[in-house]
């Protein structure tokens, strides 16, 4: 009898260890509907003028990064609605899978934080046909704000060093001089600060310790990476929550992406200074900082080095840009190269670029735009 | 686990009167047994040689020793990365929450089988199962938004007045996102578990061994304590270990709740902690592929946490196995 019952502890066990699995992937999907379930303003996008709208039929699959994801949601809205034969599906599974999974020949593009290096485009580049090699499309800007939750305090003003300071837990306390000497005539507590990181693997953690790491000479020690290293502080998975626990948490500071940051009740963005005066954290300002950013991809591979130091006036500095990740050339014939083309020129049209803004997300102008128009319009239509 | 496949060997051999020939309905249904049970190993074994397989060219490239070092950046160059963290913090999530669970699953058990009046039992022990319903999303987000703000009273409360106990010392002065809330929720969530298998236990406790208890005059308690323990030991060491089961692999409630930050940090008031399982639900997507590598190697040392920890149930179940009164 009690051999049976461990048989069945057994049996059980082995289960468990299956809805388990099947439990974490669930959740990662769950996530993803999460991000992408925002697009209730994409009405407002489809009602841009459809003559922007190059109709082609079929459907093409894509995935990659969860940062652009509503981005994309929107633009497949207004395209789908445009061109009812045409089907976009967009899976935000992360960057690294959706890079994985264009090299796999699943999708037909892949949209990433981080540019495909150099180095790695060949490798990355396998499903593209007769030579053809993969290009880096910047596609969507973004801005991160650092926001934090003191009552009664506004405008706040940090620079890069502080910062790093506060992230590394080497200031602890609000009211610390360091803090203080930036904020004059403001009253700060007498409070320790409650600091949130991602705990998550995230384009935002790069592009932030990115900053850090460029802008504070030499004060941030941890280097840059998706994965948050620094001792102390808070983890909170995904923008959602980091926003919800700076909300929910009096004296804290984290950060988190401009849109959050502007759609909260009870945090507010600080002000950053570079050196060149205080800046606020606002769509136009992040616009200013992507559309200087340097190319240092070669022909239409349009891979950027943005300037996290910049100290001109007006430019905010801690921004992102993501990609989309395709063949410049040999698209293969089932991956639909016609209505990829054409999707991907909506998105870089002065429509599909102008719906970015009300998702939240910074648009790229000036230059860069001619740039990343020619970069897709070159791309192969068959 | 290869007490399934023994299994039909113990049973009684059918009817040797029927002579050479064994009835069909006999053959086929052994034939499904058998074969249940087998595939139970071939899935265990075949989980394994994934894991090993797909962790192996992390291991070989980690600049640092795997085992101890405590950071994760698998996708730097050099790689350098450790799980000394998350196992130290599975383990004492894990810990906490039995602490909390098992003496509460116990005595609710206890009380549906013994004390509570029959018709309160059964809503009471369909109550508790339903507990075990709730998926872990939800207990994920309960305990982030509704369990959390309350318990940080708790946790002042702790680290002020029982402070100098080492775990509960606080110098961060921040009492959110604790091992402690971790360990409590899932506590909550292996209680269905510990409890619905404890009660079905105690009440395969032969009628006898208690009128008898009673019959000599002991009180409730001792009738417990001399005709329901010893009989049920190994079922509740079971109950225990499958409710630790639960807790070392839970995902996504602990990755929603802890910090998740890679340090080994004994105070469980303070903000800090982290776990096998949660850390690969948080750093599978943006993963490049030596991150992914790392992150199955990582489940492969849960995979052998669990086989030991059920080893050791097993162990245990066997060596009370003459004391328990059963059979």
């Amino acid at each position: 009898m009690k051999k049976s019952k461990v048989a069945v502890a057994a049996a059980a066990l082995a289960t468990g260890t299956l809805v388990l699995t099947a439990c974490s992937s669930s959740s990662s999907s769950e996530s993803t509907a999460g991000n992408a379930s925002a697009p209730a303003a994409a009405s407002s996008a489809a009602a841009a003028p459809a003559g922007d709208i190059n109709c082609q039929s079929g459907s093409i699959s894509a995935s990659g990064s969860s940062a652009q994801a509503n981005a994309v949601t929107e633009w497949v809205n207004a395209y789908q609605t445009a061109c009812p034969d045409a089907t976009i599906d967009y899976q935000a599974v992360g960057s690294g899978a959706g890079v994985e999974a264009f090299t796999s020949g699943q999708t037909s593009f892949a949209g990433t934080d981080a540019a495909v290096g150099a180095a790695d485009i060949a490798a990355a580049s396998a499903q593209c046909e007769n030579g053809g090699q993969g290009i880096n499309i910047p596609m969507v800007g973004g801005a991160i704000a650092v926001a934090y939750n003191l009552d009664g305090v506004d405008g706040l003003v940090l620079t890069p060093d502080v910062l790093a300071g506060i992230f590394d837990s080497t200031i602890t306390k609000w009211n610390d001089a360091k803090i203080a000497d930036l904020n004059p005539g403001v009253t700060l507590p007498d409070a320790t600060i409650a600091q949130f990181h991602r705990s998550d693997s995230s384009g935002t953690t790069a592009n932030f310790t990115g900053y850090l790491d460029a802008a504070s000479n030499g004060a941030w020690t941890y280097g840059v990476g998706k994965d948050w290293t620094a001792p102390g502080g808070q983890g909170a998975k995904g923008s959602d929550q980091v926003i919800a626990s700076i909300e929910s948490t009096p004296n804290s500071i984290g950060y988190d992406e401009l849109s959050y940051v502007q759609n909260a009740t009870n945090a507010k963005a600080a002000q950053i200074d570079n050196g060149g005066g205080p800046v606020e954290a606002t769509s136009d300002n992040a616009a200013n900082t992507i559309a200087g950013a340097q190319i240092v991809g070669s022909g239409n591979n349009l891979e950027l080095s943005l300037d996290y130091a910049t100290k001109t006036p007006g430019d905010y500095p801690i921004v992102l840009v993501t990609y989309e990740f395709t063949c410049e050339a040999g698209l293969p014939a089932d991956k639909n190269p016609a209505l990829t083309q054409a999707f991907l020129s909506y998105a870089a049209s002065d429509a599909g670029q102008s719906s970015l803004t009300g998702a939240g997300y910074v648009p790229i102008t000036g230059d860069l735009l001619t740039k990343v128009r020619a970069a897709v319009d070159a791309l192969p239509t068959s | 686990m290869s007490a399934p496949v023994r299994e039909p060997s113990r049973a009684d051999s059918p009817p040797a009167i029927t002579g050479a020939s064994v009835r069909p309905g006999d053959r086929n249904f052994r034939f499904l047994t058998t074969w249940s049970g087998i595939l139970v190993l071939v899935i265990l074994a075949t989980i394994a040689a994934f894991l090993v397989w797909k962790s192996i060219p992390s291991l070989t490239t980690d600049s640092v020793n795997p085992l101890t070092y405590q950071a994760w950046a698998p996708d730097a160059d050099p790689p350098a990365w450790g799980m000394s963290v998350l196992i130290f913090g599975t383990l004492w999530t894990s810990v906490i929450a039995m602490v909390i669970a098992v003496p509460i699953g116990i005595g609710a058990a206890l009380f549906i089988a013994f004390y509570a009046p029959p018709r309160l039992a059964t809503g009471l022990g369909f109550f508790v199962d339903l507990l075990a319903a709730v998926p872990s999303i939800i207990f994920g987000l309960w305990g982030l938004y509704n369990f959390m703000p309350q318990v940080v009273p708790f946790s002042e409360w702790l680290a002020t007045y029982l402070g100098w106990i080492p775990i509960f010392s606080n110098e961060k002065e921040l009492y959110t996102k604790s091992i402690m809330i971790a360990g409590m929720v899932l506590a909550i969530m292996i209680l269905p578990t510990v409890s619905a298998i404890s009660r079905e236990v105690f009440l395969q406790v032969p009628k006898g061994h208690i009128e008898a208890a009673l019959a000599l005059g002991a009180t409730r308690w001792e009738m417990v304590r001399m005709a329901v323990f010893p009989f049920s030991r190994p079922g509740m060491i079971s109950a225990a270990m499958l409710g630790l089961g639960r807790a070392l692999g839970e995902t996504i409630a602990v990755a929603l709740i802890l910090s998740a930050v890679f340090e080994i940090n004994w105070q469980i008031t303070e903000p800090g902690g982290n776990s096998v399982a949660p850390n690969i639900a948080l750093k599978w997507g943006e993963a490049g592929a030596n991150g992914r590598s790392a992150l199955i190697a990582t489940g492969l040392i849960l995979f052998f946490i669990t086989l030991i920890v059920n080893m050791t149930a097993r162990w245990m179940v066997n060596r009370r196995k003459d004391f328990s009164g059963a059979n």
